[in-house]
Formats: C-alpha cells, structure tokens, sequence
C-alpha cells in the first residue's frame, strides 16, 4: 500500500478544526455533554458528545434543505481536507480524483423529519431531497459534486469499522489508478429516532455525568456514548507533503464459536502482514474501546495476546468525544496520524484503567518515540478491522 | 498481482418467481412482472404500480423468526445468497479466513425502519418518539446487518461489508468483490445486493420528484425504456447473490462456471444529485476503462444490458455514452433493460443484470426489452424489443446509473470462448 | 373571486425549501428570470411547484413541469389551477 495522507479535515465535538480538536484532546478536554439537540432525558441516557458552535454558513444556502446535518458536517470536513493537502487541482485530471466514504445510517435525523412529514401530513409533504439526503451514499455524492472529483468512488457500511474499511479501500484504489482520494467518514444520527436505535443495543451508557458516562477499560464502564462527528483524509499516491503513510489494514468478521477476541486478533495480524511490520514495531494503538465489560475484556484480551500484558501504551481519545457511528475510527486515523506527527500520545480521558485487564492505557498526554500506529475498529454484527499508519 | 475471477453460482429473488430458473423463464419469455402496488396502500401516491415479489418467508426456507425479525431485504439476500451458494456446491470448501461477504443496498432496511418508526411515533405524531424500540432495531439502522448475517450463515469469517452506492451498488458491491480476490485479499466471496424499497417513505420520495411511472391503468406494461411512451420507472424490489471464485479456487474445486468477470470501473458525474448530463461522458468512461482492464475491443460485444430505467434522461444519456464508449460497435450490438420486466430495485437491479448476463453467457439467448413497440426515434440502436434472441453471447457489458451521481460498468465473458 | 398566488408567495417557497445562491437578488430578478439562470435545477422547480400546490390545496399536472423555465411561468400555471379548481366547484 502507498497511500500518503497529505490532507486532514475534522470536526468533533473537541473542535470545529483538525488543530482545534488536537489541542483540546491535549488539554484533556472533553466534548461530552447533555444533549443539546433533542430531548434526550427520556431515553435513559441524557449524555451525548455533540460537535458545538457547528455553523452552517460555510455552506451555501441552496444546499441546506437539501442535507442532513452528517453530510453538511462531512462537506466542511472534506473542505478541510482538501484545503489541507495543498493539491493543485489544476494538475490533476478530474477522473482521478475519487470519494470514498463509509457511512453508518445515512441522513438519519433528515429521515426522520420526512418520515413525520409523510405520517402526520402525508405524502405530498415528503421533500423532494429526501430520496437521496436519507440515503447512504449521500456524502460521496455531494462531495464529489462539490469538489468535481469524478474519478472512481464509493460507499462502505460496516457499522463502526466502515471508518477504517473506507480508508483501507480508497488506497487500494491507488494502487488501481487514482491519483488523489477523499476519504474517511463524518457522521451524525442526533436525533430521537437515531438515539432509540443505540438504545436498542442495550450498550449505551446511561449515567448522566459526562465524567463518567464512557469509561472504556474502566471497572465502571457501563457502556458508551453516542457521538458526531468524524474526519476525511486526502490519500495520495505522490508523497509530497504528507503526514503520513497508510501501511497495511486487515479486517474480518467473528465467527460466533471463537473466542471473542479471536475475529479481532486476525485482522491486526493482517494488518501487520499486510504492513511488513512486527508487533514490537507499533509504538501506540487506537482501541476500538467499547466502553462495556465484556468487549473491552475482549479487545485487551486481543492485545496481550498479539503485543504481551501490560506492554504497548494504547489509548482512547473517543473516550472524550463519544461514539460517532463511521466517524470515529477515521477520526482516530487523524488523530493517531497527529501524535505520529508531535510524538505524542493522546489521553483516554477520564478513565482509571481497570489493571486486571493488563493493557497499558495513556490517561495523560504523553510524548513517546512513535514510527507506527495501530488503529482499531469493531462493528455490531461482528465486524473487526484494523489499520496501521506510519512515517 | 491480478487474479483471474468466476462467477460459479448464481441465486436470484425477484418480481414474477424466487429462484434463477424463474427469474430466467420471466426474461427470456418476455413476461413482465409489474402490477399494481400492493405492498402498501396505493391510494394516497401518485405512482401505483410496482414490480413486487410474492414471497413467502417460511416457504423460501427461512425460520418463524427470520421472517418476524429480519428486514425483507435481509430474508431475499439471505435467500438469494443460499441458492448462490449451493448452486456452487461451495460450502464449507473455502478457509473460512479467505472468504468474505460483501452485499449492495441502496436504502437498506427501509421497510423495517418504517414499520417500527410508526409505531414509536404514533404514526408521526411525536417527534421525541417512544423509548421502546425492538432488540432488532439497530440490525435495521445500520445495514452491515445483511453482510454480518450472511457471514454467519456459512462461516465466513474474512473481509465483510455493505456497499452503498445507490443504484449501481449492485455492480459495485460485485466490482469490490472481485477487487478484494483480484488483491489476493480473499479467495472467495458471497456477493451480490439486495433491496426490498416497497415502502410509503420510498414510493413517496419518488412521487415527489415524479421519477416513477404513473401508468397506473395499465401496470403490466408501465416500464417502457427506450419507447416514446416511457413515464419514468417502476420501483422493484428483489435480490441476487453470486459465489466469486480465484482462478485457483475454481480450479481446486473443479467448479463449473458461468462466465469471467473481465472488468469493472465506476466513475462520478460531479453533477448532480439525481440528474444526468445528456452526454453520458462520465458513464463512457467507465465503460471504456471496464473494457481496457478487460483487454476486450467493443466489437468483441455480443450484448449489452442496459441500465434503461424507463425515465426519458436515463434513456438519452445512456445512448449517447454506449455511442461514445463503443464507436461504430454499438450500432450493432443488442442493448436491452430488464427493468422493462422487473422493475428497477435500486441497489439490487445491478445484480439481477449481473445475473442475467451470467445466464445469458450460459444458455446464449439475450432477454429482451420488453413493451418496446413505439421506438422513440431519437434512440437509434437496437434495444432488443418485446422478443429474446437466441443468439452466441460470449462478451457482455452491463452498465448503472445512479443517485449520487455513479457510473458504473462491468465487463463479463465466456472464459471457454475468451481466455 | 379566486386568491391568487403571488410572485411573494413563490419567493418565499423558493428561499424555504431550496435557498439562495450567494448573488442571486430575487427581489430584482425573479419576474424576468429563467430558474436556471438564477441557480435553481429541476429539483427546486418540482420543490417549490411542490410547496405551493400543497399550500394552496391544488393539483398541479406534471406535465406542467415538462416545459417550464420561470418562475412567472410556474406562477401562471399554478394560479392557472387555482381558477380552474374554483371553476369546477
């Protein structure tokens, strides 16, 4: 793989840029809150990690009723990115320019607005945008439109290791001819309807102190929370400028009769073959740090046995931002690609690492000598994935 | 590094019969499936008609259970999937690290979205809706479901996902597919897509850009691509699912084939959300670069199945791209659209095409575009009306045009005629 | 005598379900404009037809949106509806 990330556009609840939220993730900031955008008392769990200060007059106005809030996030994010990587667009030939975005639920909270029109008004009230503003190909679909990019493109849903199977393909498409790739992802299902969807897991958390809500790897995690927000990334196959490069990725799906780490063990063991690396070589790794007992058991089980007990620093940082659906595994790219950057590793906030899992979790920002980082994201219905970036 | 792809079995879910045999029967005799809409009332919308199947969970072979808790586009996947697989005589003979499952979807679980959105809400009286949602909710909010489900189903424990790319996620949920085998990723894949958009969200989003047909007195021949009288499409619904093999699975296993998959290329317009540009550049792109991976000349074409969706921008734009991709070829060579027969499932349509084209390879007779009997004569190529074709169809390209803009192509062969 | 739909009334159909290109002055130009040449596509045409038919409880043919360019166009035949409805009840 010859991916080099030379752009980086984020927004999250920590920052409405890739700097803003770095330096809050720093400070040991947290983005959590009460949830500001909708009721959120009655379903158990009033926490939410929204992106605050979102302003919608970086975008034109002809767009805004036509997108759900994830995909005018994503568009700002893809601007960033864009921005960021300093290509010149007028060397670089439209048709290879791709998008490749992964999505979790589409334009949830616009869905449920058309939904309401339909059902308490009926159908000659249904929007005329909701046919694709709903849909998960939004994002790719505007982006590219936005940006005219008309190379090769696409949509990934693998629930929240979508985030790092859409980097993983959109350097792949690289190696197939593409020059320059938009991708990672930006999400948001902030809204009544997408909030009783995580509900129905039964692993969202429901305390109602933002410095306790999400714990990972903590003896008091009761489960996570729900999040916006996320990053694209500008992959390309020339190395000018970049911050860093896209080195291998494997992903799998757990065979239900395994050990449940199992699934999650394999795909860092491709992911490292895939990168010619050895597991002494990853100086952090991003969990995918579910926040409930049992998974959280499950993944530091998969790093003792892959890396040793207690031996390479992991850590967090969507511990202070929530869970956002796709967004916060390509969230985690940006961010590990940053403490790659500063030699420095992010701080799981809040968070008293529970020993008897023995891994060797950073709850403070720390400088450490890094060359590669290992990025992980697991998916309801089993999904596994990981993703390795280096200098 | 590129490895040769097969596609080894095929099963298909579909307007007018479950099952490839009748799936094949309904487009080789030229029969249509559309009828008036009766999945949900048809009253309140300004299309009536649709291209449904008549399903019957428990009779296709899916548990009490499936058929309460999965989503109707899960039941077809997972249907379509078992025919795929064991028409393949492909279980349990792949390490099950080196398979992988990748499905298409466009809406995902609309249809369960819906149904369970009433009921929190009170048919939309609330906006805070009711803390009271099913275990199975969140298998609808996220589609990964469909992939996760098959996985299970047959052991697969490799590389997984949805793709969801509107309406061509049918090819490219089949194209990721053969990248994942083409890199040495995997060995095999179920693949394939599905999509069961039947539903008033649906209907009424395509009522309100007037996308759908509106021969609603005459349902049974209301998809008329490329005929003056076209009125837009007909929404379907249904599922096909494949086994891709490597060359040296195929081998190993000594499987039959039905045809090669040669290339595959996508491309966006960067124009419009739902709108095409009457030059069909973007699209003859695709098709060029799917038929260079290939190393086939557009002469080496013994078909073409059409994305010919039955709107009258659909119809011009692909004309003129097959024109501009194919040259003097395309004058020649048969172009139809099965959407006439059954409907345009959205994300699933690309893969019933890829099906049809993978019987089509098998049996040499090309489907026809059925309620093609006033030719618009702007469209001057042969679309193959009302009668199927016995004919040698060794080198075919199916191509998709979709919301989002996507463009997508895909080139199949007879491996025994092309190698 | 029939209410009638006003250039207003378009106007604000217009800003609420489709916006304002950065630019584009309706006050000045939606009487002599084409949508195109204000930055509307297909889409917000069908939107706005969609707004005021619903308003206005009329039914507007489709065909109506097959060759239509202006907004005075589009205002014509909604107010078009409106007269033929008051007519037939």
């Amino acid at each position: 793989m010859t991916a080099h990330i030379t752009g980086i556009g984020v927004v999250s609840p920590l920052g409405l840029s890739r700097e803003e939220h770095w330096k809050a993730l720093l400070d040991g900031c947290s983005g959590l809150g009460p949830t500001r955008s909708f009721d959120s008392t009655r379903y158990d769990n009033p926490i939410s990690g929204e992106v605050p200060h979102f302003s919608q007059e970086e975008l034109p106005s002809r767009l805004l009723p036509a997108t759900d809030r994830m995909t005018q996030m994503s568009l700002v994010a893809a601007a960033g990115a864009f921005d960021d990587s300093g290509i010149d667009r007028d060397q670089i030939d439209p048709l290879d320019i791709g998008v490749m975005t992964a999505s979790t639920a589409g334009g949830y909270a616009f869905g449920q607005k058309e939904l309401q029109n339909l059902w308490s008004k009926g159908p000659k009230y249904v929007s005329t945008h909701q046919s694709y503003a709903w849909f998960y190909a939004v994002n790719t679909g505007q982006i590219s439109i936005r940006h005219g990019c008309q190379g090769h493109s696409g949509v990934i849903v693998a629930d929240d290791a979508g985030g790092l199977d859409a980097i993983a393909t959109a350097a792949r498409r690289l190696a197939r001819g593409n020059r320059v790739m938009l991708t990672g992802s930006v999400d948001s299902t902030m809204c009544p309807w997408g909030r009783v969807a995580h509900t129905s897991t039964g692993h969202l958390s429901k305390s109602a102190d933002p410095r306790t809500a999400y714990l990972p790897f903590d003896e008091r995690a009761g489960g996570w929370v729900n999040g916006e927000g996320g990053a694209h990334l500008v992959l390309r196959s020339e190395s000018d400028g970049r911050y860093a490069s896209v080195l291998g990725h494997g992903a799998t799906v757990d065979d239900p009769r395994a050990d449940p780490g199992a699934g999650l063990v394999q795909a860092i063991r491709l992911a490292l073959d895939a990168a010619r690396l050895r597991a002494r070589d990853i100086g952090v790794v991003f969990a995918d740090a579910a926040g409930t007992r049992q998974a959280d058991g499950a993944e530091a089980a998969a790093l003792a046995e892959v890396f040793g007990r207690n031996s390479v620093p992991v850590t967090a940082p969507k511990a202070a931002t929530g869970r956002m659906g796709c967004g916060t595994a390509s969230l985690d790219v940006a961010t590990a690609v940053l403490a790659l950057r500063d030699q420095m590793i992010p701080p799981t906030v809040n968070v008293e690492a529970d020993a008897s899992l023995g891994i060797n979790l950073c709850t403070a920002a720390a400088p450490h000598r890094i060359t590669h980082a290992l990025v992980l994201a697991r998916g309801i219905g089993g999904f596994n994935s990981a993703l390795i970036v280096g200098a | 590094m590129s490895r040769r792809v097969f596609i080894t079995g095929v099963g298909v879910v579909a307007p007018g019969g479950v099952g490839r045999d009748a799936f094949w029967d309904l487009l080789t005799q030229g029969r249509t499936a559309t009828r008036r809409l009766s999945l949900c009332d048809p009253e309140p919308f300004r299309s009536q008609v649709a291209a449904e199947v008549d399903f019957r969970a428990e009779a296709a072979g899916l548990t009490e259970q499936q058929s309460v808790e999965l989503d109707r586009a899960a039941q077809f996947a997972l249907v379509a999937a078992r025919e795929a697989v064991e028409d393949a005589g492909w279980r349990d003979t792949c390490p099950p690290g080196r398979a992988g499952v990748v499905v298409g979807s466009a809406v995902g679980a609309t249809t369960k979205l819906e149904e369970v959105y009433r009921q929190l809400s009170a048919d939309g009286s609330l906006w805070d809706v009711i803390p009271d949602s099913p275990a199975q909710l969140y298998s609808y909010f996220v589609p990964s479901s469909f992939a996760a489900g098959i996985a299970r189903e047959f052991g697969v424990t490799g590389q997984s996902g949805v793709v969801s790319t509107g309406c061509t996620s049918g090819i490219d949920a089949v194209g990721n597919a053969w990248e994942l085998i083409q890199d040495g990723i995997l060995d095999s894949v179920v693949c394939g897509a599905t999509d069961a958009p039947i539903s008033p969200i649906t209907v009424a989003c395509f009522d309100a850009i007037k996308a759908t047909s509106t021969y609603n007195d005459t349902p049974e021949t209301a998809s008329r691509p490329f005929d003056a009288t076209r009125g837009g499409f007909v929404l379907g619904e249904g599922s096909a699912m494949f086994v891709l093999e490597s060359e040296e699975s195929v081998l190993r296993r000594g499987a039959r084939v039905y045809g090669e998959i040669k290339g595959y290329a996508s491309r966006c317009n960067a124009y419009h959300m739902t709108g095409l540009k009457a030059d069909g550049r973007e699209l003859a792109q695709a098709v060029t670069a799917a038929l260079t991976q290939a190393r086939m000349d557009p002469g080496e074409l013994d078909y073409v199945n059409a994305h010919g969706s039955g709107t009258k921008q659909n119809d011009r734009h692909e004309t003129a791209a097959l024109k501009a991709s194919l040259g003097t070829a395309a004058r020649h060579v048969p172009i139809s659209s099965i959407k006439s027969m059954v409907g345009h499932s959205l994300g699933a349509i690309g893969s019933l095409e890829i099906a049809a084209c993978a019987l089509a390879l098998r049996y040499d007779v090309i489907p026809p575009t059925a309620n093609l009997t006033r030719p618009d004569p702007e469209l001057d190529l042969d679309y193959v009306p009302v009668h199927a074709r016995k004919q040698q169809t060794d080198g075919i390209l199916t191509t998709g045009s979709g919301f989002g803009g996507f463009q997508s192509a895909m080139v199949l062969a007879d491996p025994e005629k092309r190698s | 005598m029939t209410a009638r739909v006003t250039m207003d009334d378009l106007k604000r159909a217009l800003q609420e379900g489709s916006g304002v290109d950065e630019g584009v002055d309706l006050d000045r130009d939606l009487p002599t404009k084409a949508f195109a040449d204000l930055g509307y596509d297909s889409l917000a045409v069908l939107e706005t037809g969609l707004r005021l038919g619903r308003e206005n409880n009329i039914e507007i043919d489709d065909s109506v949106f097959n060759e239509l360019d202006t907004p005075q166009q589009l205002l014509d035949a909604i107010n078009q509806a409106l007269e033929s409805q008051a007519a037939a009840s």
